[in-house]
């Protein structure tokens, strides 16, 4: 094998591929990246943890097709040091000779044969574009379980509806939802999919920055639990989660007792100080009444802040205590001008919408849910 | 209870003891565990009686009369056995224990708040604040005496002093059922006529290296110079041997100290391998924990296991839960899944834990729900079976697995805190 390729391409390329690989691989082989060149001058960058596969396909000088496995960190991170000048990467023996202007590099073959073969990439049942995509995914994964006590809620769960996609997530504290218009192939498609949040969040950033994403979902993904995304020379897999998700529709509060619109980013700045105080666990306490909402934490015997923002309160005056870190998640990720706050009680769950002008009504196509903390006595 | 016992010294007055300025007690309860459970057994008052487990347990507690056998507490059952091969075995009955012990702790605050318990059946009072209300030390010892007498049917001995180091002393010289008062200007000769195994302290090695010193008596180790003390037995505890030597002993009475953990430890009768019945066992273990909690009205956030193998080596695992809790069913779970990630395969056990740490108070404690909490939750169980225990004994309503459990008389029983 033997091939020339710019350095810029090469980097951008082996870097996407390698950023998922697994630092201590449960195979060796699984710590390489796949390089296959072939004569239609393009080479094909590949990684895989059995969970995710990455592949992207760029353009090369190849002179001698073939396909060798090689380290992938430590390429990624050759490329990024090499001076700006074309590449030649071409095997000898046992060893791939790395060189670039007057630098050289020889690196050991990993085995090929011992590489397990991709998921083949599956046929896109629809489209999202780019930004979006990255700007839903983004609001919901932060819902999403860290913890390992309920694998299946680690996951996004995604369902598309005809034309309608939904993205929603939840740690049983808070839940985040959100609506988007795709582009299906199909217009009667109908199918779920759970898939692991971080990969997605990851998908979604490095992906939707590039292009629209074709997505892959259901049987057409190849009906094994598997989730593809294409966005340009692009493309992803991932394993998906097994297992039923919770019911969550009877989550969402039906009614209102109180309604707040405070400007988001005070609301944020205010939290953000108040937090200061709140210790591990405790909570920040909203008191929402006629034009106002007074933020405040700490308790008798440490430190104590509070401060006063404006706001549009409708309905009665009512005290809530959030724990902040969820309350900044939710607020954070509204991206709108305003919040809007909606409450039935002091201990039922809290309804966070975003909207652009305090006139206007609630935008609900990004809902972020949150259960309120109490005293354990 | 005293670990040894030593004769009443000679009073060197021929006078009443004068108790001015005696204002610590010890009290502490005669053979509780023993005299609690002859309370359902009148027939087997006056005779030789053992309270301890199966054959692999300890002597929880026994009657002077068995003790006069030889048989002491923390003896290994067998043991005690074939010292007094003639006495009843009385299963322990912890569950009556505590209500004793809670009745007469009551008795306590009604004199002093100032009340340290030791364990369920001792603790020292300071009562400097009551004397003028109730009367003298002595008159207060004695009229704790007769309370506990009268309303618990058990007997309890009461040592009277100005220090906790000489109360303490005193009590174990006055049982069974006696109150010894060490006035204060005794105290010293009261002090120095013990042998040095008497000091607060010294156990087995300590005494052993005192005496190969030529320190019999406490009035050996007072006219010993510090120095010389310090250079034997260390710098501290060498000056604190000299201060006791000296019946100084400046620690006051410490009203409750918060509890750091709460958990129970079980030793099966013979060791098991199934993992249903260590299930079962954990269940039992943490419901009492859970209970333990919310009697107490903590929540506790770190769930500890413990787990020990017929070979002695023991090892704990611990996980700490995203929010505090009090609820049995959680602790249960946690403490399962703690069991089941160990991975054993029919290893035999001798003995598991469950102890809850990060204990704080549930009345100021936040904690944050989650959002598919049901209206009635295991929380609102745990209330509903508390209060039917407050009613009907515990254990009156308790998981199906653990009916016709007589679990809580089976095994060896620790606290830890």
């Amino acid at each position: 094998m033997k091939f020339r390729v710019e350095r810029d391409i090469l980097t951008e390329a082996v870097t996407w591929v390698a950023r998922g690989l697994p630092a201590r691989p449960p195979v060796p082989v699984l710590a390489g990246v796949l390089i296959d060149a072939r004569d239609t001058g393009e080479i094909t960058l590949s990684a895989f943890d059995y969970e995710t596969s990455a592949r992207t396909t760029v353009p090369a000088e190849v002179a001698e097709a073939g396909t060798v496995l090689v380290l992938g960190r430590l390429l990624a991170d050759i490329a990024r040091n090499l001076p700006n000048k074309p590449i030649d990467i071409e095997t000898d023996g046992n060893k791939v000779e790395v060189t670039c202007g007057s630098v050289h590099y020889s690196l050991l073959q990993m085995p090929v044969a011992e590489y397990p073969t991709l998921p083949s990439s599956p046929t896109p049942t629809g489209t999202v574009e780019g930004t979006v995509f990255t700007e839903a995914v983004g609001q919901v994964a932060i819902a999403a379980d860290r913890g390992d006590t309920l694998p299946i809620l680690t996951g996004v769960r995604v369902e598309v509806d005809g034309d309608t996609m939904t993205l929603l997530a939840t740690d049983r504290y808070r839940l985040a939802m959100r609506e988007l218009t795709w582009q299906p192939t199909a217009s009667d498609q109908n199918a779920v999919a759970l898939i692991p949040a971080r990969t997605l969040s990851e998908t979604a950033k490095t992906l939707g920055a590039v292009a629209n994403v074709d997505i892959a979902l259901g049987d057409a993904a190849g009906g094994d639990g598997l989730v593809g995304f294409d966005a340009g020379q692009r493309h992803m897999t991932s394993r998906l989660l097994d297992g039923d998700y919770p019911k969550v529709a009877k989550i969402f509060p039906s009614s209102s007792e109180t309604e707040a619109v405070v400007g988001t980013h005070e609301l944020v700045e205010a939290v953000k100080r108040m937090a200061l105080v709140a210790e591990r666990n405790t909570p920040v306490r909203l008191r929402f009444s006629e034009g106002q909402v007074g933020i405040e934490a700490g308790t008798g015997d440490d430190a104590q802040a509070s401060e006063v923002i404006e706001a549009t309160v409708h309905g009665p005056d009512l005290e809530i205590a959030f724990n902040p870190a969820y309350l900044l998640d939710g607020l954070g990720a509204l991206g709108r001008q305003f919040a809007r706050l909606a409450f039935t009680a002091p201990l039922k769950p809290a309804l966070i919408t975003g909207q652009d002008t305090i006139e206007e009504p609630a935008d609900t196509s990004y809902r972020y849910v949150l259960q309120p903390v109490r005293l354990a006595g | 209870m005293s670990r040894r016992q030593f004769a009443l010294p000679e009073r060197s007055s021929s006078e009443p003891p004068d108790d001015t300025g005696c204002t610590i007690l010890h009290v502490d309860m005669d053979a509780f565990y023993a005299s609690a459970s002859l309370l359902a057994h009148p027939e087997l008052v006056g005779t030789p009686v053992i309270i301890g487990g199966g054959t692999r347990s300890v002597v929880l507690s026994a009657t002077y009369e068995a003790r006069r056998y030889g048989v002491t507490s923390a003896m290994p059952m067998t043991r005690a056995r074939r010292l007094c091969p003639i006495a009843t075995v009385l299963p322990p009955d912890h569950d009556l224990y505590a209500s004793i012990s809670a009745a007469v702790m009551d008795t306590f605050h009604d004199v002093t708040p100032l009340v340290e318990p030791l364990s369920l059946d001792e603790a020292f009072l300071d009562v400097s604040g009551a004397v003028r209300l109730l009367g003298s030390p002595s008159t207060i010892g004695q009229h704790l005496r007769d309370t506990i007498a009268d309303e618990q049917g058990i007997t309890a001995s009461v040592g009277v002093a100005s220090t906790k180091f000489v109360a303490k002393l005193a009590s174990g010289l006055a049982k069974p059922d006696g109150m010894v008062v060490v006035p204060h200007a005794e105290v010293i000769p009261f002090v120095q006529q013990l042998p040095v195994g008497a000091l607060w302290g010294v156990g087995d090695k300590t005494e052993e290296r005192l005496i190969a010193l030529g320190l019999r008596t406490v009035a050996d180790i007072a006219h010993t110079p510090v120095e010389t003390l310090r250079r034997a037995m260390g710098e501290a505890s060498g000056q604190a041997l000299h201060d006791l030597a000296w019946a100084r002993d400046p620690r006051r009475v410490e009203p409750v100290q918060r509890e750091r953990s709460i958990g129970h430890d079980e030793t099966f009768g013979a060791d098991v391998d199934d993992p249903a019945v260590i299930h079962r066992t954990l269940l039992k273990l943490a419901d009492r924990a859970a209970a333990r909690l919310r009697k107490h009205g903590l929540v506790g956030r770190t769930v500890t296991i413990r787990v020990r193998f017929a070979d002695f080596t023991t090892i704990t695992r611990s996980k700490t839960l995203s929010q505090p809790t009090d609820v049995s069913r959680d602790l249960y779970d946690t403490a399962r899944g703690l069991y089941d990630a160990l991975g054993l395969q029919r290893a035999r056990l001798r003995l598991v834990g469950v102890r809850v740490e990060g204990l704080s108070d549930a009345e100021t404690t936040p904690v944050q729900v989650r959002l598919d909490e049901p209206e009635h939750s295991w929380r609102d169980a745990d209330r509903a079976v508390d209060r039917a225990s407050a009613r009907f004994g515990a254990g009156a309503v308790r998981p199906a697995s653990l009916i016709g459990d007589r679990g809580r008389d089976e095994g060896r029983d620790r606290r830890r805190s």
